[in-house]
């Protein structure tokens, strides 16, 4: 079966698109040919600077012929109805219609036979259309076309499309169409470079092997491989080590399509600018990579780049300019450096006051102000020494002020960490300038040294407090302050360095730190609608990880759970008692005892609440139930006093054999109504004590 | 150009460079203009690009411009951050389908080598909220230094571009340094002689930018500033308003070159009074607004005169 070749040449596409564009070239062409009956094999896209391509594989000749059948008008029904039929069908005369009968009476039916058309009609209607309406993030107009409305949007100007169709054995043929005054052919050109010429190309593997030969990789996995090969064998052989970076490979591999890799020096005095600072300059800046003593695990003053050509010199004016770019680039990042450490963080201070935060809440200086105070709050809770984490609250945020921040937004905290050392602030202050941002994502570290905790808890809870209180919750896929990535952290923070805290009032003490006039929700909701926030953000951690998000909702259902280590730790405990067979069977007791309530309330119209009356109880059954209750109810009441949940549960799991015993023995609905009543009451307190660990009917089977 | 003498050639001197760009770009077919006589922050402003750039009439032009950024100045103690520096100009429209080649050759001329040098064009869209305007291209790298900007220019003053121009801006400077392998920019040699002939920007500019720096961030009359922002403002829409004239079955302007100056004045003054830091965060906001509301009022009084309407 004959295959598609596809090549879309333009001027430069932006690095961070090529990607996507090949996927959605690929996605679109596919969709479209399966939507039209054309079942393909297989198909690959690429993308380089200068082209998009695509190749399909085993696409049939022709769609398939399409039979159908069209019901019509009933037979000798009315005129217009007949005439409507053929209309639609195509039929020249009713004649050609076939009649038949069913119940309801004799129809006409029309046979509709709709050959399929030669697949490669089909590509030279589809193609213009996915061209047309391609999915660029953003696309432009040019030249003298762009005078009218409707011309070509596309990434930058598209000078030529290559399109074949054909077997693998022949000659293939052009897929022939026109857009905005580009015809289709089989003519594309080599590196701008190095090969420009014309290039006349028939079905992918020529395509490909012909551009190899004019200087073009084509498959941008086969450049980023050529370019990490080379980079790691060009540190090595110096005895450096790469310094790996996925997103500045990807990058770069679009932006050449002959990659050439060179190794350029900088000054060792350089060497004196913290490395992050210099690798964010040589890469941000010139999309250059940074090696490193692998024994030291220093940056080494080297770096390297990736050329788009093999140069005539090889290579010697490319990396003498690269060299003085970066000199240049260095020389600004550290005066820049310098220039911070004239200034001790304390002394930027001031003019957060005159930074806005957010409209609503206020000025930056306002907000690290309350953060100072919840720090200090927060810190002896976590077993941290309060003036440290006041100290440090108060400066984490200043290097924002910084010039190496003003230019590296990334480095914001890891600088405050550099200039609060080099002022002989304390370590653990100076670790939670950097530390408190943290963690930012599920995957990143959560600091332990509790001054970093303090101040950590203290800016994620005034955040979320604060936009709480001017009624700015993520809703749906927005979440433009990333209160959800907060809420997470906090989570973390907690958990994982096992503090206790009470989020309620964590809550209260934060909002009584914002003016009154800031908080436009019901003040006396915020904290506990906050808390059910946790409780979501709980519930989906916990279920990536692994446990029963239901086992969540069954220890908030309790009530006033703001502790959310012990939440945490019921959940655990319960997971672990409903693996057992004690529990999946106290659990089946409870659920059973809890249907036949609901059933016997709605019936009565009224709850079994109150204590059972032990003069009513005749059956063994009964008394064994009722004394087991009271027992598990006081061990269990004794074992979540002390935390220790495990022991909950295993004091819960001794009400299994009297429960089952009950059921088995024990006929709910006596006859006596008085009997009748003591029982259903003693069934609830079945329920009532497994509410000692959770609530058991938030509890999925 | 073999019969160039030494000191005129683009590598040995900063006229030279100059010089070359224009013959480069006259031979092509452009007007060459001369710089205009305003202060303003970037060739963009020109109103030879930002006016000419609208309408369906064709227009090629290339100029030096002066241009004026007054947060940049370092006191003359940056090796290349300047607040007064050179651009040179490119505009084309409609935007001609081998300008990439033309700009290649035009770097071939300044001696800039395709086989020994590494030129990438990297993703850079062009924005000026001040203009209303926005277009997407590059910038145009030269061993990783960025030497030009490389923009199609898709609207412009608020007003859609039809035909889409092609604007190149060298920074000449820059790709001055570079082919003179200097890294101070005042090192740079600008008439190409040696000896006591020689002069360099230094002696041009080093006490220009001195001054000027001193000026811009600690004395320039903020009161005055204020007061001419207002008066170009006002005088900008007093002579758009008073430009109209209905005329037959079309509606024409008579005055949009005057009026936009004053808007060109007003952003002048603007960028003076931000570098002077007495303009707050929110405020700025709203200062750009302003000018951009007369660059779209110039902008559309631009389509009813004689050059920037259709027929």
């Amino acid at each position: 079966m004959p295959d598609l070749l596809l090549e879309l040449f333009s001027e430069e596409i932006p690095a961070r698109m090529q990607a996507k564009a090949a996927d959605d070239l690929r996605r679109m062409v596919t969709d479209k040919l399966v939507a039209e009956g054309l079942v393909y094999e297989g198909a690959k896209a690429f993308a380089t600077p200068r082209r998009l391509a695509l190749t399909v594989h085993g696409i049939p000749v022709r769609q398939p012929d399409l039979k159908e059948e069209r019901r019509g008008p009933r037979v000798g029904g009315a005129e217009p109805a007949i005439q409507g039929f053929l209309k639609a069908t195509g039929l020249s005369s009713i004649d050609e219609a076939k009649i038949q009968s069913d119940k309801k009476g004799d129809f006409y039916i029309a046979l509709i036979e709709k050959p399929g058309r030669p697949a490669i009609e089909v590509l030279a209607d589809i193609l213009p259309v996915i061209i047309r309406t391609f999915p660029w993030p953003k696309s432009m107009r040019w030249g003298e076309r762009s005078a009218k409305s409707g011309s070509l949007s596309w990434v930058r100007p598209l000078h030529a499309i290559t399109a074949t169709f054909g077997l693998e054995t022949e000659e293939p043929d052009v897929v022939k169409f026109s857009i905005d005054g580009i015809e289709t052919g089989q003519t594309t050109y080599g590196h701008r470079f190095m090969a420009p010429a014309e290039i006349s190309v028939r079905r992918f593997a020529d395509y490909d092997a012909k551009l190899l030969a004019a200087k073009v990789v084509l498959d941008p996995e086969r450049r980023k491989d050529a370019i990490l090969t080379d980079a790691r064998q060009l540190a090595f052989a110096q005895g450096f080590e790469l310094v790996e970076d996925q997103n500045l490979l990807d990058e770069v591999a679009g932006l050449v399509e002959w990659p050439v890799v060179l190794m350029g020096s900088f000054d060792e005095d350089f060497l004196s600018i913290p490395d992050e600072v210099i690798r964010a300059t040589i890469r941000n800046n010139q999309k250059c990579f940074v090696v490193r003593n692998p024994k030291t695990g220093k940056l080494a003053s080297k770096f390297i780049l990736t050329a788009n050509i093999e140069a005539t010199d090889g290579g010697k004016a490319i990396i003498a300019g690269n060299e003085r770019v970066i000199r240049a680039r260095l020389s600004d990042a550290k005066f820049f450096y310098e220039t911070d450490l004239k200034t001790k963080l304390e002394e930027r201070l001031p003019k957060f006051d005159h930074i806005v935060f957010h409209e609503k809440l206020g000025t930056q200086g306002e907000r690290i102000r309350r953060i100072e105070r919840l720090a200090a709050e927060i810190a002896p809770l976590v077993g941290a020494d309060v003036e440290k984490a006041r100290r440090a609250a108060r400066l984490a945020k200043a290097d924002l002020l910084t010039e190496v921040v003003g230019e590296f937004p990334e480095l914001q905290g890891l600088m405050g960490k550099y200039y609060a050392l080099a002022k002989g602030e304390d370590a653990t202050v100076a670790a939670a300038c950097e530390d408190h941002y943290k963690p930012q994502g599920p995957a990143d570290r959560v600091p332990t040294d509790p001054v970093s905790v303090s101040v950590a808890l203290a800016d994620k809870i005034d955040t979320l407090v604060g936009f709480w209180a001017i009624d700015e919750k993520p809703t749906g896929s927005k979440d433009p302050f990333a209160l959800r990535r907060a809420a997470l952290g906090v989570i973390r923070l907690i958990t994982e360095n096992a503090l206790r805290l009470s989020i309620l009032k964590a809550a209260w003490s934060a909002m009584s730190g914002l003016p009154s006039k800031v908080v436009t929700v019901d003040a006396a909701k915020l904290p506990t609608d906050l808390l059910a926030f946790f409780a979501d953000r709980l519930k989906v951690q916990l279920r990536e990880q692994g446990a029963r998000h239901d086992l969540v909702d069954a220890v908030f259902a309790l009530g006033g759970q703001d502790d959310l280590l012990m939440v945490v730790r019921r959940v655990e405990a319960l997971g672990k008692f409903l693996d057992s067979d004690d529990g999946k069977n106290l659990l089946a007791g409870t659920k059973r005892a809890s249907n036949i309530l609901s059933i016997e309330e709605k019936k009565d119209k009224r709850t079994f609440d109150g204590t059972p009356d032990a003069a009513l109880y005749r059956l063994d059954e009964e008394k064994a139930l009722a004394k087991a209750i009271d027992q598990a109810k006081s061990e269990a009441g004794a074992a979540v006093a002390k935390e220790n949940f495990a022991a909950a549960m295993s004091a819960m799991a001794k009400l299994r054999p009297p429960v089952d015993a009950f059921f088995d023995k024990v006929r709910v609905n006596d006859d006596d109504p008085k009997v009748r009543e003591n029982r259903l009451k003693l069934l609830n307190e079945i329920r009532a004590a497994t509410r000692a660990v959770a609530d058991f009917s938030k509890i999925q089977d | 150009m073999d019969a160039l003498p030494a000191h005129m050639r683009p590598e040995r001197s900063f006229q030279g460079l100059i010089l070359t760009l224009q013959r480069y770009w006259a031979d092509y077919g452009c007007v060459i203009l001369q710089p205009y006589d305003m202060e303003v922050g970037a060739g963009t402003f020109h109103p030879a690009t930002t006016l000419r750039a609208l309408g369906p009439k064709r227009w090629n032009a290339a100029y030096v411009q002066p241009s004026r950024r007054p947060k940049d100045g370092r006191y003359g103690e940056n090796p290349n951050r300047l607040q007064h520096y050179y651009q040179f100009q490119v505009i084309l429209k409609p935007s001609p389908p081998d300008i990439q080649e033309l700009y290649l050759k035009s770097l071939a001329a300044i001696g800039v080598d395709a086989a020994v040098h590494d030129i990438r064009f990297v993703e850079d869209d062009w924005e000026s909220p001040t203009l209303g305007a926005w277009g997407l291209g590059w910038e145009c790298w030269c061993d990783g230094m960025e030497v030009s900007q490389f923009t199609y220019f898709q609207q412009v003053a608020g007003v859609e571009c039809a035909p889409v121009s092609g604007e190149l801006t060298y920074g000449l400077e820059r790709l001055a340094m570079y082919v003179q392998g200097v890294d101070r920019v005042y090192d740079l040699n600008f008439n190409g002689r040696e000896g006591a002939q020689k002069v360099t920007y230094g002696d041009v500019f080093l006490q220009a930018e001195q001054e000027y720096s001193r000026h811009n961030f600690e004395y320039a009359d903020t009161t005055m500033l204020f007061e001419q922002f207002r008066m170009a403002e006002e005088a900008c829409k007093k002579y758009l308003a008073a430009g109209w004239r209905e005329g037959g079955n079309q509606r024409e302007h008579l005055m949009a070159l005057p009026a936009y100056d004053q808007c060109i004045k007003a952003s002048h003054a603007f960028n003076l009074l931000d570098a002077r830091g007495v303009i707050s965060v929110t405020e700025r906001q709203s200062y750009i607004l302003r000018v951009r509301e007369l660059a779209k009022a110039c902008g559309e009084a631009w389509v009813h005169t004689e050059a920037g309407r259709a027929v």
